[in-house]
C-alpha cells in the first residue's frame, strides 16, 4: 500500500471525509474499540479483504483518470501503438497548446465562465430569496407555491426543450448567453435546500428581528444568512458543477464557438479530429474537467453535505 | 445532479400547525408585499420554462411540425399510434428498460458495496472515497469523450486489459448489446460516487449499539448485514432507488457522445434520445413531443407509486 500513503502524502488534506475516531480515548475505551473493530472484520484475515478490496476500487477509478491524462501527453504514433506505453514517449505537451491556440479552448473556457458565473449568482440569489419568503413570511397560498416548486423537480428538462426551444429561437436568442442562461435560471432544488435549513432555525430569533422592525435586508445579512453559511455553500457548490456540467441546453443553444461552453467545445473538438487524433481531444477533455475537479478536492466536505442533506431524512 | 424526488417534505406540516392565534390569521400586508417581490422572479422563470412547456409539449404532440418553420398540421392522435405500432418504439423502449434497470441496480449494490468496504477502518479510506465519488462532477460529455477511446477496440484500455487476460475484445461499436453495455458501464461508473456518498452517509448515522448488540451475540457477518445493517438503510435505499431510477431515464450527454443512438439508427436509442433524434436530426417535433409526452407520464407514474408507497411505510 506505499503508492498509496505517497498519494495520499501528495494530496490535500480532506476535510469531511475525516475519520470518525473519537481524538481522545482511555485505555479502556481504546482496548474496548479495538476489540470491537477487529470482531467486526473478523481480524487480520477480514482486514486482508479490505484492503484487497480498496486495492480493486483505487484500480477501478484511478486507471481509468490516469490513462485519459496520459493519453493527453502523447505524441499520435505513441497512442497508436499496442500494448499501451504507461508513460508518455516522448513526452508531448503540444497537445496542450494546440487545443488551446489553434482550436481556442481559451473561449470555451470564457464561455463556460460566464454561464456558470451567471447563472450561479442568479440561482443562489433567487433560491435564497424564495426560500426565504416560503419560511419567513405569513401570507396566503404559501404551500401552494411551495408545492408548485418542488412538483417541477418532477419535470424532466429534456420534456420541456422542444417548446422552450421554440420560443427562445422566436425571441432570435439563439446563439447568445441570455438564451443559454435564462431558461435555466429558476431554482428548485435549491430553495428546497434553503428553505429546510431555514425552517430549522430558532423561532425566537426571527420573532425577535420582527418585533424589533429590523428591515429586510438587514434581517437577511446580519441574522439568517450568518446562521447559513453551510448550507449555502454547499448549495452554491452544486449550483456551479451542475451547470459547468450542463450538455443539452447549450448544445441547442449553441451553433458556433461564440457561446459555446466547454463541454460542447470539447464534443465539436471529438467531431472534427476524433477517432483519427485523440491526443487533442484527451487534452481538451482534461481541460473540461480539471477546475470541477480542484473546486471539488477543496470543498467536497461541504458538496457532500449538500448532496446528503436532500436524501438522508430517514 | 440534483436530487429529483424527495420522500418526506419536511415543515409543510409545520406551517400548517401555526398557533391560529388571531395576528397570524390577519393578512400582514408588509409580508405580502415582501414574499410577492422575493418570490415572484423565481416563480415567473419556473411558470414560463417549466410549466408552460411542459403543457406546450402536450399541445405540440398533436401535430406535424418541423420545429423551424411556423406551419402545424393537426394530426389528432396520429404521433402516438405511429409511435405504439412502430416496431423501432419496442426497441427504444428495450434499450430505455435495460439501461435503467441496470444503471439502477448496478450503481445501488456497488455503491452500497463500496460504502460498507470504506466505512471500515482502513488506512488511506480518505484518499479512496475522493477518488471514487470524483467521477461525479465531471461532465458527462466529457466522460463519454474519453471513453470513447478507453472503450476503443484498437488501442483503447479495455482492450489491453481484456488482452493481458487473454480475452477478446466485443465489437463495442458494432454491436447493439454490446453498445449498451459499454454506455450502461460508462453511466454507472460516473454515477458511482453519489449512491456512494449516501449510503455512507446512511451508514455513519445509523445506529451502531444495534450492531454491537449483534457482535456480542456472535452473530456471522452476513447474517448481521441482512437482518441488521440493510433493515436500517430501507429508506436510503427507497430514496436512491427512485432517485437514480429517474435521474439514469434522463441520459443523453453520454449517449450523444458516445454512439449518437447507434449502431444501426437505434441500437443505444433510448426514450429520452429519441426525443432529440425526432424533434431536433429528423425535423419532426410533432413526433418528439408525443415520445416526451410519454416519458412523462411514465415519470409521473413512477413519482406516484413512490408517494404511495412512501405513505404505507410511514
Amino acid at each position: 500500500m506505499t503508492m498509496t500513503n505517497d498519494a495520499q502524502a501528495v494530496l490535500p488534506p480532506v476535510p469531511g471525509l475525516e475519520d470518525d475516531d473519537p481524538p481522545q480515548l482511555t485505555p479502556a475505551q481504546k482496548k474496548r474499540a479495538t476489540s470491537r473493530h477487529l470482531a467486526f472484520q473478523g481480524g487480520t484475515a477480514g482486514k486482508l479483504l479490505g484492503y484487497f478490496g480498496m486495492l480493486a476500487a483505487v484500480l477501478l477509478f484511478f486507471v481509468p483518470l490516469y490513462f485519459i491524462v496520459v493519453t493527453s501527453l502523447k505524441t499520435h504514433g505513441d497512442i497508436y501503438s499496442n500494448p499501451i506505453s504507461w508513460l508518455p514517449n516522448p513526452f508531448a505537451p503540444e497537445n496542450y497548446s494546440y487545443v488551446i491556440n489553434e482550436v481556442r479552448f481559451d473561449k470555451y473556457l470564457r464561455n463556460s465562465v460566464i454561464i456558470t458565473g451567471i447563472l450561479t449568482v442568479v440561482e443562489v440569489s433567487l433560491g435564497v430569496m424564495t426560500a426565504y419568503g416560503l419560511s419567513f413570511l405569513r401570507f396566503p397560498g404559501r404551500n401552494l407555491l411551495f408545492l408548485l416548486v418542488i412538483a417541477s423537480l418532477m419535470v424532466p428538462n429534456q420534456i420541456t426543450v422542444i417548446s422552450n426551444y421554440a420560443l427562445v429561437a422566436s425571441w432570435g436568442w439563439r446563439n447568445t448567453f441570455q438564451g443559454i442562461i435564462v431558461p435555466l435560471a429558476a431554482v428548485a432544488f435549491g430553495t428546497f435546500l434553503m428553505r429546510n435549513h431555514f425552517l430549522s432555525l430558532p423561532k425566537e430569533i426571527m420573532e425577535a428581528a420582527e418585533l424589533d422592525g429590523t428591515g429586510f435586508f438587514r434581517t437577511l445579512f446580519r441574522v439568517v444568512l450568518p446562521m447559513s453559511w453551510p448550507t449555502l455553500v454547499a448549495f452554491t457548490l452544486i449550483t456551479v458543477v451542475n451547470e459547468w456540467n450542463q450538455y443539452l441546453w447549450p448544445f441547442l443553444m449553441s451553433d458556433t464557438d461564440a457561446v459555446a461552453p466547454l463541454p460542447i467545445g470539447l464534443t465539436q473538438l471529438q467531431d472534427n479530429e476524433g477517432l483519427t487524433n485523440w491526443g487533442p481531444v484527451m487534452a481538451g477533455t482534461v481541460l473540461t474537467t480539471v477546475p470541477m475537479l480542484i473546486v471539488f478536492l477543496i470543498l467536497q466536505k461541504q458538496m457532500i453535505k449538500g448532496l446528503t442533506a436532500g436524501a438522508v431524512k430517514g | 445532479m440534483t436530487a429529483v424526488t424527495t420522500p418526506a417534505i419536511p415543515g409543510l406540516e409545520t406551517t400548517t400547525s401555526d398557533e391560529p392565534t388571531k395576528r397570524s390569521r390577519s393578512l400582514n400586508w408588509r409580508h405580502i408585499g415582501l414574499a410577492a417581490i422575493l418570490i415572484v422572479p423565481n416563480m415567473i422563470l419556473l411558470g414560463l420554462f417549466t410549466y408552460r412547456p411542459l403543457i406546450d409539449n402536450f399541445r405540440i404532440s398533436f401535430y406535424n411540425w418541423n420545429i423551424s418553420s411556423p406551419d402545424m398540421r393537426f394530426v389528432g392522435l396520429g404521433n402516438y399510434i405511429e409511435w405504439f405500432t412502430d416496431d423501432t418504439s419496442w426497441q427504444i423502449a428495450r434499450n430505455t428498460l435495460i439501461f435503467t434497470l441496470v444503471a439502477v441496480i448496478g450503481s445501488m449494490a456497488l455503491g452500497l458495496a463500496l460504502a460498507l468496504l470504506l466505512d471500515q477502518h482502513l488506512r488511506a479510506r480518505n484518499m479512496v472515497r475522493t477518488m471514487v465519488f470524483a467521477p461525479y462532477v465531471i461532465s458527462g460529455a466529457a466522460i463519454g469523450v474519453a471513453f470513447q477511446f478507453v472503450f476503443d477496440p484498437g488501442y483503447g484500455l479495455v482492450q489491453d486489459v481484456l488482452g493481458r487476460l487473454g480475452l477478446d475484445t466485443p465489437a463495442f461499436y458494432q454491436h447493439s448489446g454490446w453498445a449498451l453495455f459499454m454506455i450502461t458501464t460508462t453511466y454507472v461508473w460516473k454515477n458511482l460516487g453519489y449512491t456512494f456518498v449516501i449510503y455512507l452517509a446512511a451508514l455513519q448515522g445509523r445506529r451502531s449499539d444495534l450492531d454491537e448488540a449483534a457482535e456480542i451475540d456472535g452473530t456471522p457477518a452476513w447474517r448481521k448485514f441482512w437482518r441488521v445493517t440493510l433493515p436500517q438503510l430501507k429508506g436510503t435505499t427507497f430514496f436512491l432507488s427512485v432517485t437514480v431510477l429517474l435521474n439514469s431515464f434522463q441520459v443523453f450527454d453520454i449517449i450523444q457522445v458516445m454512439t449518437e443512438g447507434g449502431p444501426f439508427g437505434t441500437g443505444t436509442s433510448t426514450l429520452i434520445y429519441q426525443v432529440y433524434q425526432e424533434t431536433f436530426v429528423n425535423n419532426r417535433a410533432g413526433y418528439g413531443a408525443a415520445v416526451a409526452t410519454i416519458m412523462f407520464l411514465i415519470v409521473l407514474v413512477v413519482t406516484l407509486v413512490q408517494v404511495k408507497l412512501q405513505d404505507k411505510q410511514d
